[in-house]
């Protein structure tokens, strides 16, 4: 039987390194596509070498150099060389000359201390030019060093889909000459919430489910929170990099809540907040106090880890300030002008100023029908309805709610809730 | 997976009060604790005073009973902490090991106990609030 450590500790390193080493590469070869191949090519190399030498001394070290000496010979094998060493010889004091000196000038030129790597791969990784859908698969891949089929698994989509979707970016992001560059300006802000936008998009995944019969997929929720703690060392002075921080720790603090003993969703009011995680809630409030501190409006994400910072702050749900979240809510709805904010403070409304304020706006939204096929309309104004002793309404709010809702045990949920009244 | 990585001084044991490490070991292991950080993986973080400054309560005979520091027989003496967030225990031996520590000093990686790794008798009783609640 082989040996299983040298691969898992392969598996190991690669996901501490993969950023790292796909941006170094990219940076010596121009391509995220050709590093991103090299890379892979290098884990193969490495497997069959530590399976034969045992694990090197500083496995992390092995992979970033063997990488490095791949695009080195891919640059040769091009004709490229010659004018990367001039180019680095303006850029580094080399001893001159061409071989192994100049070769380790190149090297030496590779070592990314700071991290700006890592974020020029980020903003390649979620350039414009590429779908939402394939911006989230490649952030995995490049950023969280995900395999194609755990990314597919996590996504429930066939292998070869994200396969796919993963090859095409490239290609697009190649085709499109992509700089490897943070963005610069006023540029910067939108490239920033593209990003922002991945990363959340990977932990709702992992926190709400949208298909299949787990409601959460915590594996999922960690690379997103790894992900932006990351991020937001790397660009500290942006308040809402610390505001999408703050509201993942503080979403993830209820994980174990959120679960009953067979997997149904427990609502955030009847959680049993002693499972809440007092060490994400701490962490989740300090990166508030971080986007706080820099000042500024709040931003979309500030917000709504305000909100989240509400009820984490609250002992029992009944101690929750909900006349502070309506007005974090107007902000938030103000802001994105979003119709599932607006349902959100409909409850919020419900809750501080009583059922029937919430469910005239809940109302006014479903007369716009811009939420027709959204199970949670109907879910809250079943909710409200029932607070307000309109069994009736309520009951047949709750099976629409379950005939759109796409997650199982959600749908259970809302199916129990409508026999319950 | 959370893990636990403990710091092991050796002849911190006894180590005189307020005790501290010199500025330049401190300054390497404030890179560490930075590229930690950076990674994404630091959760949270403690240096502990000697033992020469703590007390220990132990319980024989059902009885708590105090002795005050240092310990003539303690061997391993923790100094520290971190707690990290890793994909797999081969993870955490990796963070592990690109530890600046000296010759004298050992890691020792532990896994943290998640609620769902008790067994559910257990659950039961650490949910019981849930229950009462619920119910």
């Amino acid at each position: 039987m082989t040996d299983p450590r040298p691969e898992r500790t392969l598996e190991a390193v690669w996901r501490m390194e993969a950023a790292r080493i796909i941006g170094g590469v990219t940076r010596l070869v121009r391509d995220v596509s050709l590093a991103e191949d090299l890379a892979q090519e290098t884990l193969v190399i490495a497997l069959e070498r530590w399976r034969e030498e045992g694990i090197p001394e500083n496995p992390g070290a092995w992979l970033m150099r063997a990488a490095k000496n791949r695009a080195i010979d891919s640059l040769r094998r091009r004709g490229m060389m010659e004018r990367k060493e001039t180019e680095l010889s303006e850029a580094v004091p080399s001893p001159g000359g061409s071989g192994d000196a100049a070769e380790e000038a190149v090297l030496t030129a590779l070592e990314d201390e700071g991290g700006d790597d890592v974020l020029r791969l980020m903003f390649v990784a979620c350039h414009p030019v590429l779908s939402t859908e394939a911006r989230v698969a490649l952030t995995l891949r490049l950023l969280g060093g995900l395999t194609t089929d755990e990314i597919a698994r996590a996504f429930l989509v066939p292998e070869p889909t994200i396969a796919q979707r993963i090859v095409r970016a490239k290609r697009t992001l190649t085709a499109a000459r992509v700089p490897f560059e943070v963005p610069k300006g006023p540029e910067l802000g939108g490239r920033l919430s593209a990003v922002l936008e991945a990363v959340y998009l990977i932990f709702n995944e992992g926190y709400a489910a949208t298909k299949g019969d787990a409601w959460v997929r915590p594996e999922l929720c960690d690379d997103a929170l790894r992900l932006g703690r990351s991020l937001a060392e790397l660009v500290p002075d942006e308040p809402e990099v610390h505001g999408l921080v703050a509201l993942m720790e503080i979403q993830a603090s209820r994980t174990q809540a959120r679960q009953g003993p067979t997997g149904e969703p427990i609502l955030l009011l009847d959680q049993d907040r002693s499972r809440w995680d007092e060490l994400l809630i701490r962490r989740g409030l300090d990166a508030l106090s971080r986007a706080e501190a820099i000042g500024g409006a709040y931003g979309p994400y500030t917000l709504q880890a305000a909100i989240a910072a509400c009820h984490a702050r609250a002992r029992t749900a009944d101690e929750t300030d909900w006349v502070r979240i309506v007005a974090l809510y107007d902000g938030l709805v103000a802001l994105t002008g979003s119709p599932v904010v607006e349902l959100n403070r409909a409850v919020a409304v419900a809750m501080a100023f009583g059922p029937e304020a919430g469910l005239e706006i809940a109302d006014r939204l479903a007369a716009e029908s811009v939420l027709e096929s959204y199970h949670l309309l109907p879910s809250v104004r079943g909710d409200l309805l029932a607070k307000l002793g309109r069994n009736d309404e309520a009951r047949a709010e709750f099976e629409r709610a379950a005939f759109l809702a796409k997650n199982t045990r959600e749908r259970t949920l809302l199916l129990g809730r409508a026999k319950r009244i | 997976m959370r893990f636990m990585m403990l710091i092991i001084p050796k002849g911190y044991e006894k180590a005189a009060p307020g005790t501290f490490p010199d500025a330049k070991d401190v300054e390497a292991m404030m890179r560490y604790n930075e590229s930690l950080k950076k990674a994404g993986v630091l959760l949270a973080l403690d240096g502990l005073h000697p033992p020469s400054m703590g007390a220990r309560v132990s319980f024989k005979g059902g009885k708590p009973s105090v002795v005050d520091g240092p310990f003539a027989e303690a061997k391993e003496i923790v100094g520290g902490y971190w707690m990290i967030q890793a994909k797999s225990r081969e993870e955490a031996i990796e963070w592990a090991r690109r530890c600046p520590a000296g010759d004298n000093e050992t890691i020792e990686v532990r896994q943290v106990q998640e609620l769902s790794d008790f067994p559910e008798d257990v659950q039961q009783v650490l949910s019981k609030e849930f229950k009462a609640s619920a119910s």
